[in-house]
C-alpha cells in the first residue's frame, strides 16, 4: 500500500514541527467547543484528525484557516508564533483547506480557477501565457491528466479537487488540510486522490486528513491525531492504531456489540407486500414481503435501483403499475401523505436535503408529522409537541441543549436521530430507512441500530437500504439484493445463502450469473 | 459537521439558563428592525414639531393600514419562496368591482362580499398556474400584474367609476373611539395571520414548504394546496385592500394601487423575512410597513419634495436591512 513509511515520528528532536496549536480554546455562545487542544505536525507527514461528529474538529480546522479565533491558545508555524486573524493570513503562513465541497468556479478554466484573485500581470494586461506555464508545472507535479485551458465545470469531481489542491501548491502551501475529500469520489478516484496525497507528503508538504473512514485513515495516515468533546484525547504512530484502540479514544468506550440486533429466525405475519411495482423505467417489476418485526436488509451497489423502490412504495414518485397490501389490504397509495396515513414511514437518504428544515427548531422537527393528528380544529397542540420532542430526546440521547435549537446546528448523528424521531413518532407499522446511519459517527450510530433492532422488537416492519455492507450484515434478518433495477437474489441464512459480504457482492456485482452460465 | 454551537447534555439546571438567553436571542430577531423604526422616528420628532403628536401617529397608521394589510399577503407568499407581484393589480379590479356592484339597486350589499371573492379567485389562479403548471411564482405574477392591470382598465370601462353614498363607507372614513376602521382591519389582519401561522397545522406546514420543499413533501406535507392556500391569502387580502381604497375615495380607477406590491414586498424584506422562503415573521412585516410609512410621513411634515422622498426611502430600506444583516452577522 504505502511505499515510504516514515517509522521515525515523533522525532521532535531531529525534526521541527511545522505546525504546533496549544492549549486552543473557543467558545460559542459560551458553551465550549474547544478546550485545551493541542495538535503537532511534521513536515512530509499525513496526520490524521479523527473523533466523532461534533468533537470539535472543523472547528480545530477553521481555527487554523482564520475562519474563526480561537479565544485562547498558541499558533506556531515552523516553531515562530504567528496570528492567525482571517484567511488571508492563513494563506500568507501557507495554511490551505480543501472543503468537502469544493471551492471552484465551474464556469473558468483550470489557470483562471488556479490564479483567481492573484492574476498574473504584464502591465495593465493579464499574462496568460506565464499562468498557464506556471499551471501547466503545477498540473504536472499533482500528475493531473488535463490542461489548464480546460473549462473546470467539464472536469469530473475529483479533478476539480485536484484543481483545488494545485491553487493551494501555486500559494506555496506548507500545511494542506483535507475535510472528508473522499465524500464525493468514486473508488478510482479515492485511489488517485491517494496517490497525490503520498506524492504531497514526499515533497516535504504536511497534510492533515479529516474523514471516517477507517480504511482511509490505515492506507494514508502516518500519525493520527484524536478529539473527543472538543478535547485533545491523544496521538498515535502508525505501528499503534488498531480500531480498537481508535474507537476507543473516539468514543471513550469499547466497542462491543456494536450490531446490537440478534437474527429474528421466526418473525411474525406478513406485514407489507409489495406486489410487480415498476416505474416503468429504470426499475423492473419488484415483489417482495416484509413480516412483523422483521429487518429486510436491500442491498445492492449505489445506483441498482434500492432508493428508487422505497420511493415508489412510499408513494414519492410514481409508478406505472404495481400493488402495495398492508396486513392483506390493498392500499390506494398516490402520494407520500396517502402512505403515512396508512402507517408507513420513510426517512430519505439525504437528511439536509430531503429530511429536516434546517432553519426550524428541534421541537417542530420532531414533532412536525404528529402534528395534524394531534391538532384540534386545526390548531396546533404545542404541549403535546413538546411532550413528543422532550421524550424523544430522553429516548434516543438527543444532545441538544435545548428544543429550540435549529436542526442546522446539531451534529450528523443527532440531526438522524432527530429524523427518526420524526417518524417514530406517528408509531409506524412499516418503516423504511435509506441509509440510516450515512455520515454518522460511531457513537450515534451504534445507537441508531439499538432504536432499530427495538423498533423491530416491538413488530415494526423494516426495510433498511444501505450501502455499508457491515451494516447490512449485521442488521439483517433477511437480505434482497438489486442489481440494474430488479431483485437478484435473496439471503435468509439458510444453507449455501448466508448472509455474508461476499455473498451480497456475489448477486450484486452479477458475479453470480458469470458463474452460473 | 457544519456546526458552530456545540451542543451539550440537556442538564434541568442549564435548561433554564440558555432557554432565557434564547428567549432573549428570539426577541431580538422578532425585534430586528425595531431599533431602526425608533431612531427614525426620534430623528422626525427633533426635525419637526408636528411629527410626535397622536394626531399624527393615527395619521401615520392610516396611511400604512393598506400597505400593511397587502404586506401581511405577500409574507405568506414569501414565506413559502415565493413572490407574488400582482397585488396592486388585484386591487385595482377588487376596487372596481366593489364600486361597481355597490352602483346595482338591490345588490349593493354584496359589494364587500363579491370584492373579497374577487381577490381570493385571482390569487387561487395565480396560485393554480404556479402549483399545476410548475411555471415560477415570479413570471406567473408578473404576467397577472399586467393582464389584471388591463382587466380594471376594461372592468372600468377606462374611466372613474363613482359611488357618492357607497355603502361600505365605514371602512376608510369612520372611527372606533380615536382609531380609524382602517386602521383596526389593518390590525385584526395582522393579528388573525400571527395566529394562522404561529399556532395553526397550516402555518408550520407553510414555514415546512419554505424551508425545504421536498422533505415536506416527504412528510406528507400536501405542498399543492400549501401553495395555493398562500397564493389565495395573498389575493384575498388584495382584494380587502380594493375595498379600503375605493372605500376612502369613494371611488375607483384601472390605475389604482399601481406599484403597491414594491411597497408590500419592501415592508417583508425589512421586517427580515428571507427570500428564500422559511424564515420570517408577521410581526416584522407590520415593523417593516411602519418604518416605510413613518419615512412617508416624516419627510412630507418636513416638506421634502416627491422625488426626493423617493431617493431617501430607497436608501433607507437597503441601509436598513444592511444593519440588520451585519447585526446578526456580528451575534454569530
Amino acid at each position: 500500500m504505502t511505499t515510504n513509511i516514515k517509522t521515525d515520528f515523533p522525532s521532535a528532536a531531529t525534526a521541527t514541527p511545522v505546525l504546533e496549536m496549544q492549549g486552543i480554546a473557543k467558545r460559542f455562545h459560551g458553551v465550549p467547543a474547544l478546550q485545551g487542544v493541542n495538535l503537532t505536525i511534521y513536515p512530509g507527514e499525513v496526520h490524521a484528525l479523527m473523533g466523532e461528529n461534533g468533537a470539535g474538529k472543523s472547528t480545530l480546522m477553521k481555527i487554523l484557516a482564520g475562519a474563526y479565533i480561537a479565544d485562547e491558545g498558541e499558533i506556531r508555524i515552523n516553531g515562530q508564533p504567528v496570528k492567525i486573524t482571517d484567511p488571508g493570513t492563513a494563506r500568507q503562513a501557507g495554511i490551505n483547506l480543501i472543503y468537502q465541497e469544493l471551492n471552484v468556479a465551474p464556469n473558468l478554466t483550470v489557470t483562471e480557477n488556479i490564479f483567481m484573485g492573484s492574476e498574473l500581470q504584464r502591465g495593465q494586461f493579464l499574462d496568460r501565457k506565464s499562468m498557464e506555464l506556471e499551471a501547466q508545472q503545477v498540473l504536472d507535479s499533482l500528475g493531473a491528466s488535463f490542461t489548464p485551458q480546460t473549462i473546470v465545470g467539464t472536469l469530473a469531481i475529483a479533478e476539480q479537487q485536484q484543481v483545488e489542491i494545485a491553487r493551494a501548491l501555486k500559494d506555496k502551501s506548507r500545511i494542506l488540510v483535507m475535510d472528508e475529500p473522499t465524500a464525493a469520489l468514486s473508488d478510482r478516484e479515492t485511489e488517485r486522490l491517494f496517490e497525490v496525497i503520498r506524492k504531497l507528503r514526499n515533497d516535504g508538504i504536511a497534510i492533515i486528513y479529516i474523514s471516517h473512514r477507517m480504511e482511509e485513515i490505515y492506507a494514508l495516515a502516518d500519525r493520527i491525531s484524536v478529539l473527543r468533546d472538543g478535547q485533545y484525547i491523544g496521538s498515535l504512530t502508525r505501528e499503534e492504531i488498531s480500531p480498537q484502540r481508535l474507537v476507543q479514544m473516539m468514543v471513550g468506550r469499547s466497542m462491543q456489540d456494536f450490531y446490537e440486533h440478534q437474527r429474528q429466525k421466526n418473525p411474525g405475519a406478513v406485514v407489507l407486500e409489495v406486489r410487480n411495482i415498476t416505474d416503468g423505467r429504470k426499475i423492473q417489476p419488484t415483489s417482495f414481503q416484509i413480516r412483523a418485526g422483521e429487518i429486510l436488509g436491500l442491498s445492492g451497489l449505489v445506483g441498482a435501483g434500492r432508493t428508487e423502490v422505497s420511493r415508489l412504495i412510499f408513494g414519492a414518485d410514481r409508478k406505472v403499475s404495481g400493488e402495495v397490501f398492508l396486513n392483506g389490504k390493498k392500499l390506494e397509495i398516490n402520494s407520500p401523505s396517502d402512505a403515512i396515513a396508512a402507517g408507513i414511514g420513510y426517512v430519505p437518504e439525504d437528511r439536509k436535503d430531503q429530511g429536516l428544515f434546517l432553519e426550524m427548531s428541534s421541537r417542530k422537527n420532531i414533532g412536525l408529522n404528529r402534528l395534524k393528528q394531534d391538532a384540534k380544529s386545526g390548531i396546533v397542540n404545542w404541549a403535546s409537541v413538546n411532550k413528543i420532542a422532550t421524550e424523544a430526546v430522553e429516548n434516543f440521547h438527543i444532545r441538544l441543549a435545548n428544543l429550540e435549537i435549529r436542526a442546522v446546528d446539531l451534529s450528523g448523528g443527532n440531526q438522524q436521530k432527530l429524523l427518526l424521531a420524526r417518524w417514530l413518532a406517528i408509531n409506524p407499522r412499516v418503516l423504511m430507512l435509506d441509509e440510516p446511519t450515512r455520515g454518522v459517527d460511531i457513537g450515534a450510530k451504534s445507537e441508531i441500530y439499538r432504536i432499530i433492532s427495538d423498533l423491530a422488537a416491538q413488530g415494526v416492519a423494516i426495510l433498511m437500504v444501505s450501502s455499508e455492507l457491515p451494516e447490512i450484515v449485521g442488521m439483517s434478518d433477511r437480505v434482497l439484493v438489486m442489481r440494474e433495477g430488479q431483485l437478484v437474489g435473496e439471503l435468509d441464512d439458510s444453507p449455501g445463502i448466508e448472509i455474508t459480504q461476499e455473498n451480497i457482492m456475489h448477486y450484486a456485482t452479477g458475479a453470480s450469473e458469470v458463474l452460473a452460465s | 459537521m457544519s456546526q458552530t454551537l456545540r451542543p451539550v447534555n440537556n442538564r434541568p439546571g442549564e435548561h433554564s439558563k440558555s432557554s432565557r438567553r434564547k428567549s432573549i436571542n428570539n426577541f431580538l430577531q422578532v425585534a430586528g428592525i425595531l431599533p431602526i423604526l425608533v431612531i427614525i422616528c426620534i430623528l422626525f420628532s427633533l426635525l419637526s414639531p408636528n411629527f410626535f403628536t397622536a394626531g399624527n401617529a393615527v395619521n401615520i397608521l392610516r396611511q400604512a393600514s393598506i400597505n400593511i394589510v397587502l404586506a401581511t399577503g405577500m409574507t405568506f407568499v414569501i414565506l413559502t419562496g415565493g413572490i407574488d407581484l400582482s397585488v396592486g393589480s388585484i386591487l385595482a379590479v377588487s376596487a372596481v368591482v366593489a364600486v361597481l356592484v355597490s352602483l346595482l339597486p338591490a345588490l349593493g350589499w354584496l359589494a364587500v362580499p363579491a370584492a373579497l371573492l374577487t381577490g381570493l379567485l385571482l390569487g387561487l389562479l395565480n396560485g393554480a398556474l404556479i402549483t399545476f403548471l410548475d411555471v415560477p411564482p415570479f413570471i406567473v405574477t408578473l404576467g397577472s400584474l399586467t393582464a389584471l392591470r388591463g382587466a380594471a382598465f376594461l372592468v372600468a370601462n377606462g374611466t372613474t367609476v363613482i359611488n357618492r353614498n357607497i355603502n361600505f363607507a365605514w371602512v376608510g372614513n369612520s372611527y372606533v373611539g380615536p382609531l380609524p376602521w382602517l386602521v383596526i382591519i389593518a390590525l385584526l389582519t395582522v393579528a388573525v395571520s400571527w395566529f394562522v401561522l404561529r399556532q395553526t397545522v397550516l402555518g408550520v406546514q407553510i414555514y415546512a414548504v419554505g424551508g425545504n420543499e421536498r422533505a415536506a413533501r416527504l412528510t406528507g406535507i400536501k405542498v399543492n394546496r400549501v401553495l395555493l392556500f398562500v397564493y389565495g391569502v395573498s389575493g384575498l387580502l388584495a382584494g380587502l385592500a380594493g375595498i379600503m381604497s375605493a372605500s376612502r375615495l369613494y371611488s375607483a380607477t384601472g390605475i389604482l394601487g399601481q406599484g403597491y406590491e414594491l411597497d408590500a414586498i419592501a415592508a417583508v424584506i425589512l421586517g427580515g423575512t428571507s427570500f428564500t422562503g422559511g424564515i420570517g415573521t408577521i410581526g416584522g412585516t407590520l415593523l417593516g410597513a411602519l418604518i416605510i410609512a413613518v419615512l412617508n410621513n416624516g419627510l412630507t411634515l418636513l416638506n421634502m419634495s416627491y422625488f426626493w422622498q423617493l431617493v431617501v426611502k430607497g436608501l433607507v430600506i437597503i441601509a436598513a436591512v444592511m444593519i440588520d444583516r451585519l447585526r446578526r452577522r456580528s451575534r454569530r
